[in-house]
């Protein structure tokens, strides 16, 4: 690889790096704002103009408290579980194009880090990945409410996980591919070849298993505060608590974009065709794939403080019972679509 | 030149980390460690361009599996050094007979039939799913169903055990 190709590579690493933890502290901010405009408060308008500044607050606030290690953890666990959790969480945006390709230096540079023929799989691997960050934060605390939410946190993942492969596999067989290029290059066209229009059973699914995955509302259980305290991270203090935080948010990043780029058309404008605009179109690909990301994390929000939290057997019923069996149905139902068109 | 010196380093660790998980008496340090060497392994699969296989490893035995392993030990608590017991003589001679038996037959198919060992064809080499799919439901057909039948008869027992303990 040239030396060009190199620098090209590593600009897009820290872009997207850049941009997810710029996302986090967006996040941070919008979720205190808005959960306060939901419960009819202010919420944090002091720090900076109407408290956008906030975040950064918080920030250096989380690194000027004592990182306590209590006396009975298993130490070397209890340090490394918080980097497990962050460590996926950053790495699964590699896989997502956020837009269009661009002209630069006399190459089609494509705006993804990565462009794997595995696409899904990867990022399905990696986020089945993160939960051992809180399953070891939960048991190396050496405490009986972060135990229990260790535990629940990993039979959920178990639950969810298969639902949502499931869900995405049909998805897979319509676009042929797993690469998220050519899902994206299925559902261009008119505003109806989007994948919720033409898999809106597999969207419903996938949308609840992913506010599982990434342990919002209603399937916090490993968190639970009014039950376990805070869950795994009970005993955690200073930046440790603060990378789990992090992570989730990062999580919800992540999730926001893959249902875009799966149900949404990814960057797609629709009735539009974004390479005859050049530049322009790139940039306008780019503002579309952030607005409908930006959707989806309002909806994350807005889920939080409109449902209750699921009780531990219900959540295990819907997953093994509701959404497992539609989903495979929802397979049968396109495997057979597919096949009969192919017979023609 | 510098793919073959990752490849010794990921090694190093594959076979580092399942030594670990042998000799390790903390349950929940070998499941760890068995996830790390799972981990290495899938990048010696990335090495041979088998890009499905790799995120595939990853996906159900680090992903899946081991978190029900991990699931498992907790729930029993065994982390703790001496939950686990001494073995006696008998089965420490068993277990090392079985272990050498292993890596002769190991040793033997190396040495002798080279054709034993299936080097991937071209069409594999591409690193698609599309021929490992075509493969498994065409030629290796019956032992993918014999494999899934396997799986059903491992669930009705547990099942079948779960019942009469309530």
């Amino acid at each position: 690889m040239d030396l060009l190709g190199f620098t090209i590579i590593l600009v897009k690493v820290l872009v997207v790096f850049a941009a997810t933890m710029l996302g986090v502290l967006v996040m941070i901010y919008a979720e205190r704002r808005v959960s306060a405009f939901m419960q009819d408060r202010v919420g944090p308008n002091r720090v900076g103009p109407k408290g956008v500044l906030q975040p950064i607050a918080d920030g250096i606030k989380f690194l000027m408290k004592e990182d306590l290690v209590p006396e009975k953890v298993d130490k070397p666990i209890f340090i490394l579980a918080p980097a497990i959790l962050l460590i996926p969480a950053l790495m699964t945006f590699a896989v997502i194009p956020f837009g269009s390709s661009i002209n630069l230096f006399g190459r089609e540079i494509a705006l993804q880090v990565a462009d794997v023929n595995v696409g899904v799989l990867y990022i399905l691997a990696l986020t089945s990945i993160s939960v051992y960050g809180i399953v070891l934060a939960g048991w190396s605390s050496n405490n009986k409410y972060s135990l229990l939410g260790g535990l629940r946190s990993s039979a959920q993942l178990i639950s969810y996980e298969l639902a949502m492969g499931l869900a995405v596999v049909s998805i897979i067989l319509l676009a042929g591919s797993l690469r998220l290029n050519d899902i994206i290059t299925d559902q261009q066209g008119s505003f109806f070849s989007w994948n919720i229009f033409r898999q809106p059973l597999a969207f419903l699914i996938f949308l609840i298993a992913v506010y599982a995955e990434t342990n919002r509302l209603p399937f916090d259980l490993s968190e639970a505060e009014q039950e376990l305290v805070g869950g795994y991270h009970t005993e955690y203090s200073s930046m440790k608590f603060a990378m789990f935080f992090m992570a989730e948010y990062a999580n919800m990043i992540t999730a926001a974009a893959l249902t875009v780029t799966l149900f949404f058309g990814g960057w797609d404008v629709p009735l539009l065709d974004e390479g005859s605009l050049g530049l322009f179109g790139t940039l306008l690909s780019v503002l579309s794939f952030l607005l409908k990301m930006a959707f989806f994390l309002f909806l994350f929000i807005w889920v939080r403080w409109t449902f209750p939290r699921f009780r531990y057997d219900q959540l295990m019923r819907l997953g093994w019972k509701v959404m497992l069996p539609l989903a495979l149905f929802n397979i049968f139902l396109t495997a057979g679509y597919l096949t009969l068109k192919a017979l023609g | 030149m510098s793919l073959s010196l990752l490849f010794y380093c990921v090694a190093a660790i594959t076979i580092g980390s399942a030594v670990f998980v042998v000799l390790n008496r903390n349950a929940v340090y070998s499941a760890i460690a068995l996830v790390l060497c799972f981990f290495s392994l899938a990048v010696i699969y990335l090495l041979l361009e088998a890009y499905v296989i790799a995120v595939l490893e990853i996906f159900i035995y680090a992903g899946a599996i081991m978190v029900l392993f991990l699931f498992v030990i907790m729930l029993l608590n065994l982390g703790k050094e001496d939950a686990l017991p001494n073995l006696n003589y008998l089965q420490r001679a068993t277990s090392l007979l079985l272990v050498l038996l292993f890596f002769v037959g190991i040793f033997i198919v190396m040495i002798g039939d080279q054709g034993l060992l299936h080097q991937p064809t071209e069409q594999f080499l591409a690193g698609g799913i599309y021929p490992l799919g075509e493969a498994l439901f065409s030629k290796y057909l019956l032992p993918f169903e014999i494999a899934s039948l396997l799986l059903l008869v491992a669930l009705i027992g547990t099942v079948y055990l779960a019942k009469r303990k309530v």
